[in-house]
């Protein structure tokens, strides 16, 4: 019957291919450098992946890293980071801070405009801040701006912010994507389909968002630092790791963070690609419920820190590629204290110390129990983070190995704050920070911010901390504002309201034919702009570029 | 005959139950037990199936998740068959007003996308095992009601019902002596399809994050953390895919031959 | 035949509301509200923003009010404004419904190309090793989870064989390309999810088709055919495969809301730009008008679906038309 004929006949043929598998990737050795008075060439695109769709390609509305990362192209802030993370002008030219630290006069630069063409003015900045602090819209960042007492236009391109008490932070704050007025005024900002077509000043002009599949942006000949040399920026759509990485393999996309098997993966796989190495801007802790027994203790918090082995973690699960830490600043930062010393793996004496308060060993079933109860708590982490899974299982392990038994739960995201988080429902949390430059974290250490969503919510109190974070709030002055925070770094890494555990490198891969990309204190995308791709390597000739 | 592919897919079944069973005794380590320094090792005569990311020994970990895939299988069907027959029945042989609004809910229920229901729910509750086996039992009942009802509806029609009834048999004495016997046939191949179809449902929760959470494993989960590894650990994608391919497989084919023997046509 | 359409359509709607009202209750009586997930873990809120937020959902009022108001917006196909972005949901909806539809109804056409054939030749050749072959085949692939499938045809067509593109539904130049050329990119980017979601979902029907073959090939009217001296294919063809089909229109009907389900797996893994995936998305993010439109929507295509099977089968089985059931 012809049917089972063309079956075998099918399958034949497929296994036949199987065999004869030739190597359909182009892995063969290309040649990339160039010579170092070499010109950049424009042209070509740079194509990324993202896990989740962008969600408002608005900064003051929108919370989720895809959307932040595709802002950060479109639009500028008055200042921003350099390579060495100092603060420097961006839409702002200068600025003046006065002697009281109350008021900052900023001064803006003459030659911006806006992706269709009208000028950028201080009207515009105004305009963006009376949003922030509008409580029609749907912003999450409004805090640090209504600190801001008040807010004057004193020329077209010069603005004057008064505070009523001096805030450190407002430098950062000023960072924000500042949205043009003309656009916005007397509409609904929530709503308004510029929020899918964003305009903005911005290196990058948006031109295309395909749902769920992509986004497109091309450079600005216009912006006001030079046009960047890469002509094209596409934002892939690609919910699953894996698949990512398989795209990588095949050459279609040309950046990715990899994770550290994938980075330690066959050096085949890379060939077309550097490896980028640095420390994150970040620190993964396990946090106690300091309300709870026995974690309101210290000794018993110091004992559980002596008997976890941060680098068996580290090599484990970051294969070597981090460092244990040791306070809530990580050490690339001014505010880390280099003195303050890391708690040694020494379960003897965690045990030692443990006995000493009052928990004996029950030989049949090899945990410690004190007033008839085993020595038995949770940890809880969220869902979707493959590195703090494995993280939270070798704690386990650990602490089996003392004698302490430990049960691993591992919530959905939103539950996990609504219901654990929130409501304050849970032995110990296994969760990252991921810091922003300004070292002041008083919403996660001062005994106040204790409320329901609000940060510090392992209801840590010490006085002392709270006032060295109110003057470290207060002042400009780096110098006096490093005493404060290295002293609250000490306090902190004695009192042990967190065991903080490791530092995790940040570790990117970016295809070779680009040219610039070089990593510094500020990580790796701070001269993104200058990026260019040599005529003879682009891989996207577009009919569009110029 | 076709019947060899229905016995060769039960001496699987036994077989997997009975390694489940005896995990305890058969599995060369605890299942839990890391060893960081032989993570992501290949298959060898020190770990059968390799290591895992831990450093765990993947055969252990294999066997005792047979445990947990085969009673999330088997148990979801079981919530599924005792809450379908019982309405399936009511609606089917009560009729009327009862069969009315029951048939309407298992509409509602079958217009669904059932795993879109898995997702809500276990989204919003929390992915435990016990958790995972309610809901995929929850999803799984109204085919199976459907089933039943058609089943009893033509029971009802045949005579010796009417005779039954002629001479005044108790409702109760109907049903065991007549209509359950014949309802067993179609049942029993609909739940083990079902555990199939539970086992494959459950792999699949795993690989959107609401499956078994560890250090609990299910085959589903182990084969969805092994695609991370898949450039240099092949052996976590392979034996978990295989286990699962082969159980499913087994329950389809067993399935498959209690159907023929239901409906033997020359 | 009218007034047996219309008496369909008059049932759907007692199941439209209670499809309404089970999605409603799930989601009510869940954890997580959006007010939360707009200020959790980001430095820069504070509590007041919170409560800011859940005024501006409207989450504070009593929950029935909730529904009744809803309900009547949904007659007019308004499902409210997504809380991830303020837009329309029944626009995100109907953004990414042509792809989906697309997917399912190639999956759909797919699996009937394939699926009914097998069907037919191993009730034909009945318990022959072609038939055994064919059952294994079909099973194999039903047994296989998704996931896995879908990534060992990328590996094996995406990456080893660099044949087909991994995920996605167009390439990177797609703008650029000639009309016909747009129409192959978007086929080769098409045949790994179409393949995946038909091989594992095929064996049903081919069962199915199977079975009614062998049944209708075991009628009287067939053992007549082969007295008379018909030949064997005209036999097969015309006489048999007629009347096994007639129940296979049920059942495909049926398969809707499987392919529907399976969508959340092979959407996320080839990044398709479905439903599946938003409905998933949805769910993560407490989006609830995104999750009720979305599971509404789909069960609706699931009744039209069915609606359509039962009308087609009433046409084709004239047993029915003539008021015999």
């Amino acid at each position: 019957m012809s049917y089972s004929k063309n079956f075998k006949f099918i399958s034949a043929l497929l296994l036949a291919v199987i065999f004869l598998q030739s190597c359909g990737v182009n892995n063969t050795k290309k040649n990339y450098s160039v010579t170092k008075d070499r010109k950049p060439d424009t042209g070509d695109a740079y194509v990324s992946a993202m896990l989740g769709d962008a969600t408002i390609l608005n900064p003051l509305l929108s919370q989720d890293s895809s959307s932040g990362q595709i802002n950060s192209y479109i639009f500028n802030g008055l200042l921003k980071y350099n390579k060495d993370l100092t603060i420097v002008g961006d839409l702002a030219n200068s600025w003046n801070i006065s002697k009281s630290g109350k008021e900052i006069i900023f001064n803006l630069r003459k030659n911006v405009f806006w992706h269709d063409g009208k000028p950028f003015t201080a009207n515009d900045v105004k305009f963006t801040y009376e949003k922030l602090i509008d409580p029609t819209v749907k912003t999450p960042y409004s805090a640090d701006y209504t600190l801001v007492k008040k807010f004057t236009v004193i020329g077209p391109y010069t603005i004057k912010i008064q505070y009523s008490k001096t805030f450190a932070g407002a430098l950062e704050s000023w960072m924000m994507g500042i949205i043009p007025k003309h656009i916005f005024e007397n509409t609904d900002i929530n709503t308004n389909p510029a929020n899918r077509a964003p305009i903005g000043t911005g290196p990058y002009i948006f031109q295309n968002w395909k749902t769920d599949e992509k986004i497109t942006l091309k450079a600005n000949d216009k912006y006001y630092d030079g046009r960047p040399y890469i002509s094209k920026y596409y934002f892939r759509v690609i919910p699953d790791q894996s698949v990512q990485f398989l795209e990588l393999r095949q050459n279609n996309i040309d950046e990715m963070s990899l994770s550290p098997d994938q980075w330690n993966s066959y050096p085949e796989f890379f060939t077309n690609y550097n490896k980028f190495n640095y420390p994150s801007f970040s620190y993964v802790y396990l946090g106690f419920n300091l309300t709870r027994e026995p974690f309101n203790n210290k000794t018993i918090r110091k004992a559980l820190a002596y008997a976890i082995n941060k680098k068996e973690i580290i090599d484990g699960v970051l294969l070597g590629m981090g460092t244990p830490a040791t306070g809530p600043f990580v050490p690339q930062h001014w505010a880390f204290n280099i003195k303050v010393k890391d708690y040694p793996y020494d379960p003897s004496y965690s045990l030692k110390l443990l006995k000493s308060s009052g928990y004996t060993l029950n030989p049949s079933d090899g945990y410690l129990w004190k007033n008839n109860k085993r020595f038995e708590f949770g940890i809880i982490t969220n869902q979707g983070n493959k590195v703090r899974e494995l993280s939270a299982q070798i704690i386990q392990a650990q602490l089996k190995k003392i004698g302490v038994k430990v049960n691993i739960r591992i919530v959905e995201w939103s539950s996990f704050i609504s219901q654990f988080i929130n409501k304050k429902d849970f032995d110990t949390v296994l969760l990252g920070w991921s810091l922003s430059r300004d070292p002041d974290q008083f919403v996660i250490w001062n005994s106040k911010m204790t409320g329901e969503n609000q940060y510090n919510f392992v209801s840590y109190n010490n006085p002392e901390v709270d006032k060295l974070l109110n003057e470290g709030r207060e002042t400009f002055n780096i110098t006096q504002r490093k005493i404060i925070y290295n002293k609250i770094h000490e306090i902190l890494a004695n009192d042990l309201p967190y065991i903080f555990l490791y530092y995790p490198q940040a570790m990117p891969v970016i295809h070779k034919r680009f040219i610039g990309p070089e990593v510094a204190a500020a990580g790796l995308g701070w001269n993104s702009n200058f990026w260019w791709s040599p005529k003879e390597n682009q891989k996207y000739k577009l009919s569009w570029d110029n | 005959m076709k019947n060899k592919l229905a016995l060769l897919g039960a001496i699987c079944i036994a077989i997997l139950i009975l390694l489940g069973a005896f995990a305890p005794l058969i599995a060369p380590k605890r299942p839990d037990e890391q060893n960081i320094i032989e993570r992501i090792k290949a298959p060898s005569s020190k770990h059968i199936l390799g290591t895992d990311d831990l450093g765990r020994d993947v055969l252990s970990r294999m066997l005792y998740s047979a445990r947990i895939s085969l009673s999330v299988g088997i148990v979801a069907v079981l919530i599924a068959i005792i809450l379908g027959t019982l309405i399936g029945m009511l609606s089917g042989y009560f009729g009327g007003v009862t069969d009315t609004i029951l048939m309407r809910f298992v509409d509602v229920m079958l217009c669904f996308p059932t795993f879109f229901l898995l997702l809500m729910v276990l989204a919003f509750l929390e992915p435990s095992i016990l958790n995972i086996i309610i809901v995929i039992g929850l999803t799984a009942w109204p085919g199976l009601a459907r089933i039943v009802r058609a089943e009893v509806l033509s029971i009802k029609q045949r005579d010796f019902i009417s005779a039954s009834k002629l001479l005044a048999t108790s409702k109760t004495r109907i049903f065991l002596m007549h209509i359950l016997p014949n309802i067993i046939g179609p049942i029993l191949v609909a739940a083990t399809l079902g555990v199939g179809d539970a086992i494959l449902a459950e792999s699949g929760l795993s690989f959107l994050g609401l499956g078994v959470q560890p250090p609990d494993a299910s085959w589903g989960q182990i084969l969805s953390a092994g695609k991370e590894y898949i450039h240099i650990a092949w052996w976590l994608s392979v034996f978990p895919g295989v286990a699962i391919l082969i159980t499913v497989l087994s329950f389809n084919l067993l399935g498959e031959g209690i159907r023929e023997k239901l409906n033997p046509k020359k | 035949m009218f007034s047996y359409i219309l008496k369909r359509l008059l049932q759907m709607v007692p199941i439209l509301i209670g499809i309404t009202i089970i999605t409603f209750a799930a989601m009510h009586f869940a954890p997580g509200n959006p007010a939360s997930l707009a200020t959790d873990m980001n430095l820069k809120a504070s509590s007041q923003t919170h409560e800011r937020l859940i005024k501006l959902y409207g989450l504070d009022k009593p929950w029935d009010k909730q529904y009744f108001s809803w309900l009547k917006r949904v007659a007019k196909l308004d499902f409210g404004d997504s809380f991830k972005d303020g837009r329309p949901a029944i626009k995100k909806i109907l953004e990414r419904l042509p792809a989906s539809i697309l997917l399912n109804f190639l999956s759909l056409f797919l699996i009937f190309a394939i699926a009914i054939p097998i069907g037919v030749i191993s009730a034909i050749k009945r318990n022959t090793l072609t038939d055994k072959a064919l059952t294994f085949f079909v099973f194999i692939g039903y047994a296989m989870p998704a996931f896995w499938f879908a990534l060992l045809l990328m590996l094996l067509f995406g990456l080893k064989l660099g044949w087909l593109p991994i995920s996605g539904l167009h390439s990177i130049n797609y703008s650029d390309l000639s009309f016909i050329d747009k129409v192959l990119d978007v086929s080769k980017h098409l045949i790994l999810p179409v393949c995946a979601s038909a091989l594992t979902g095929m064996a049903s029907l081919a069962r199915y088709t199977r079975t009614s073959m062998i049944e209708a090939l075991s009628q009287n009217f067939i053992k007549t055919a082969y007295a008379k001296g018909l030949s064997e294919n005209k036999i097969i063809f015309r006489h048999a495969l007629r009347n096994a089909l007639l129940p296979i229109i049920t059942i495909a009907g049926l398969s809707l809301p499987a392919l529907i389900g399976g969508g959340f797996i092979f959407e996320t893994i080839f990044a398709y730009p479905g439903m599946g995936r938003l409905g998933f998305d949805a769910i993560m993010a407490r989006d609830y008008p995104v999750i009720m439109a979305t599971a509404t929507i789909a069960a609706f295509l699931t009744l039209i679906g069915n609606l359509l099977a039962d009308i087609s089968y009433f046409i084709a089985d004239p047993r029915i038309r003539h008021g015999k059931k």
